[in-house]
């Protein structure tokens, strides 16, 4: 980073642009990401001021909108697909300010004993004309709004499809983007499959899940703590960022170019990347001195009955065993004491079983970029891959 | 009285008038009642609600904006269907020919630009109902149809997307869709399918497999195409349209918009 801003020779804006695309680089901006979710959700009550806010805002227009001028930044985000997800930064920003703001007012209302801004539930109006005015408004306002963007951006028509012309990237819909991305990470089946449906399904059991009852009907972040942070990480972390990783970072071969950089095409870029099982067998026996030599076990053992595989592979299958299945015991016995005892068995194993494979996502995440971990169980032969 | 008011009152006095709406000028509480309840679109209210359920700060009127553009989708996607063909000859010069001559050609833009708004606006819905913890009992159920409905219309943007069939929607649908490959047991590269033999002859294939069953075919060629437009222009609309129906139903049965007990 240093050397970016020290280089002499290089012009403000260019050691600007240096120091923004060092930046962005994925494990960067998504910890980067991370550390100021993390803040914003404790420090909820200060930025969401509207001076605050408003500062913040336009600093970070000041900075989204000039980067215009940059010509690889202007092609990629005036791409006509790509502009919906310009609208999702600031809408969604908007939004989670507007709620994370009522919130931050209720909390202190309650704290002082006073009604929340959603109460005197009893004061019922009539529809016609409260309700049926403002819908009327909102649908005149949307439609102006749907047309003006039609008027100005014309739906884009590539050349006809051609199956022998695969385009270089080749980019899924932007609102899969964050999934793709995660391929970087996770073999298909888990990213483009298991992790989907554990999202439908875990959005399905939420209810089922959260038994606090506090919360209901009125924004808050006080009394519900663990599960808005718990899904907001998802939501904002795990996939707009990624969304925006995919869309915006990812080039060529699905490399990484920062947001100012060229999309070169012939850009090499060195894979080394090791399993679990080649740390286990290689690396720690070459290092240390332990009573295994180096090298990968390719023995059946037990006169056929285990398999090469299952040896080799049986550093990763310890390691995934403790996860899923001994955390979540002493998990219980300490700091999902309470969260236990409010959900009971059943509960608790689903809350776990998405727990975990939420949280293996950014657990994989830092040990690729720490480690170049590439999996953890790596039985190919079954293109059974974690 | 205005002559404009005078004109006004002739109209609604009216036979015609009184046939079809059946209430009188909604100006007081009783008529204004009988605005909503006898109009069967705005009969999907209640007739009175709860003052703090109805701020533009507590629901952003993002779930009225969802089914909004889920109106303007269907209307303008029942337009684009009388010029698109859904065939490898045809689709993409039926699309060429809809920019060329069609006179105030916004109806390709409005659809599409529709389609990614309405996707922006059912993520924003469900997190304001997160936010507002409105899927706690006795919301439970309707937040499991809302999750469907999701689903459905992130599908229903999927399945539009290849119907240009220009270079970027067949790219992208395979690159969506080689991720069924992989699904496990049911994918020909997925886990456990190797398992699924009979006689050592392997039942899970590339010709077998969930992939297959979604492209009707090894690649995303004709087959594809048609299963998708039917997918798109038929199947999901009208499911989503029975579970909106679902999903109207439950808000009022469920007391409402939520509020603080
Ligand atoms: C086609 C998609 C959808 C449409 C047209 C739709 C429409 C609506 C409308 C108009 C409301 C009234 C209040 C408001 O505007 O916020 C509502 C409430 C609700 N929606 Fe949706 N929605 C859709 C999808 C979803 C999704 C994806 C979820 C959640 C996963 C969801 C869960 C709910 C719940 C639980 C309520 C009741 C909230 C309350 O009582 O405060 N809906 N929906």
């Amino acid at each position: 980073m240093f050397e970016i801003l020290a280089n002499s020779g290089a012009s403000l804006g260019e050691r600007f642009r240096g120091l923004v695309n060092w930046l962005c680089a994925p494990e960067k901006f998504v910890s980067l990401a991370t550390v100021g979710f993390i803040l914003a959700l404790v420090a909820y009550r200060k930025w969401t001021k509207p001076k605050v806010i408003l500062t913040v805002t336009i600093l970070f227009s000041i900075f989204y909108f000039g980067s215009m001028t940059d010509h690889n930044f202007f092609k990629i985000i005036t791409k006509p697909d790509n502009v919906p997800i310009t609208m999702l930064i600031f809408f969604t920003g908007f939004v989670t300010w507007l709620a994370f703001r009522q919130a931050a007012i209720n909390d202190e209302r309650t704290e002082r004993g006073e009604p929340l801004l959603e109460a005197g539930s009893d004061d019922k109006v009539l529809v016609w004309p409260d309700l049926v005015y403002t819908e009327l408004i909102c649908l005149v306002l949307c439609t102006v709004f749907l047309i003006v963007w039609a008027i100005i951006l014309k739906a884009p028509l590539e050349p006809p499809a051609n199956p022998s012309v695969i385009p270089n990237p080749s980019k899924a819909p932007w609102y899969f983007l964050g999934l793709q991305e995660l391929l970087v990470y996770f073999d298909p089946w888990i990213a483009g499959v298991l992790l989907p449906g554990l999202i439908i399904f875990g959005l399905v059991a939420l209810p089922f899940i959260d038994k606090n009852p506090r919360g209901n009907g009125y924004y808050t972040l006080k009394e519900r703590p663990f599960v808005i942070s718990v899904y907001m990480f998802g939501w904002v972390i795990m996939w707009i960022v990624l969304i925006i990783v995919g869309t915006f970072l990812r080039g060529p071969n699905w490399n990484f170019f920062g947001p100012y950089e060229y999309w070169d095409s012939h850009r090499p870029v060195a894979l080394l990347n090791i399993n679990v099982s080649d740390v286990f067998w290689i690396v720690m026996p070459s290092k240390w001195n332990l009573p295994w030599k180096p090298g990968l076990p390719n023995q059946a053992a037990l006169g056929g009955l285990v398999p090469a595989y299952i040896i080799r592979e049986a550093p990763g299958l310890v390691l995934l065993g403790f996860y899923f299945f001994v955390m979540p015991v002493l998990l219980a016995k300490t700091a999902f004491k309470k969260i236990f005892s409010q959900l009971g068995m059943i509960r608790y194993v689903v809350f776990w079983i998405l727990m975990s494979w939420m949280l293996l996502v950014p657990i994989k995440m830092v040990l690729r970029w720490l480690f170049n971990l590439k999996y953890f169980l790596a039985i190919t032969e079954w293109f059974f891959n974690v | 009285m205005s002559v404009i008011g005078r004109v006004g009152d002739y109209f609604r006095n009216s036979q015609v008038w009184g046939s079809v709406f059946r209430h009188g000028v909604p100006r007081d509480r009783r008529t204004r009642a009988m605005a909503v309840l006898s109009n069967v679109f705005l009969h999907l209210h209640p007739v009175a609600v709860r003052k703090s359920g109805i701020r533009l700060s507590f629901t952003w009127c993002m779930g009225g904006l969802t089914f909004f553009l889920f109106l303007a989708e269907t209307v303008t996607g029942v337009l684009l269907m009388f010029y698109y063909r859904p065939t490898v000859e045809y689709a993409y010069v039926d699309i060429q020919g809809l920019r060329a001559h069609v006179t105030l050609g916004l109806l390709r833009e409005i659809h599409r630009w529709g389609a990614h708004a309405m996707v922006i606006a059912i993520w924003l819905h469900m997190l304001r109902v997160f936010l507002t913890g409105s899927y706690k009992p006795p919301r439970e159920f309707n937040w499991g149809v809302g999750v469907i409905l999701l689903v459905l219309t992130l599908l229903l943007s999927f399945t539009g997307y290849l119907l240009p069939w220009d270079q970027l929607a067949i790219w992208a649908i395979t690159v969506g869709s080689n991720m069924a490959r992989a699904t496990p047991f049911l994918g020909h590269e997925g886990p456990g399918a190797s398992l699924l033999q009979v006689a050592g002859v392997p039942l899970v294939t590339a010709g077998s497999d969930a992939r297959f069953g979604l492209l009707a075919g090894t690649f995303v060629g004709p087959n594809a195409l048609l299963r998708f437009y039917v997918l798109h222009c038929v199947f999901i609309p009208v499911v989503v349209t029975v579970l909106i129906a679902v999903h109207f139903w439950r808000i009022r049965k469920d007391g409402g918009i939520s509020g603080p007990l």
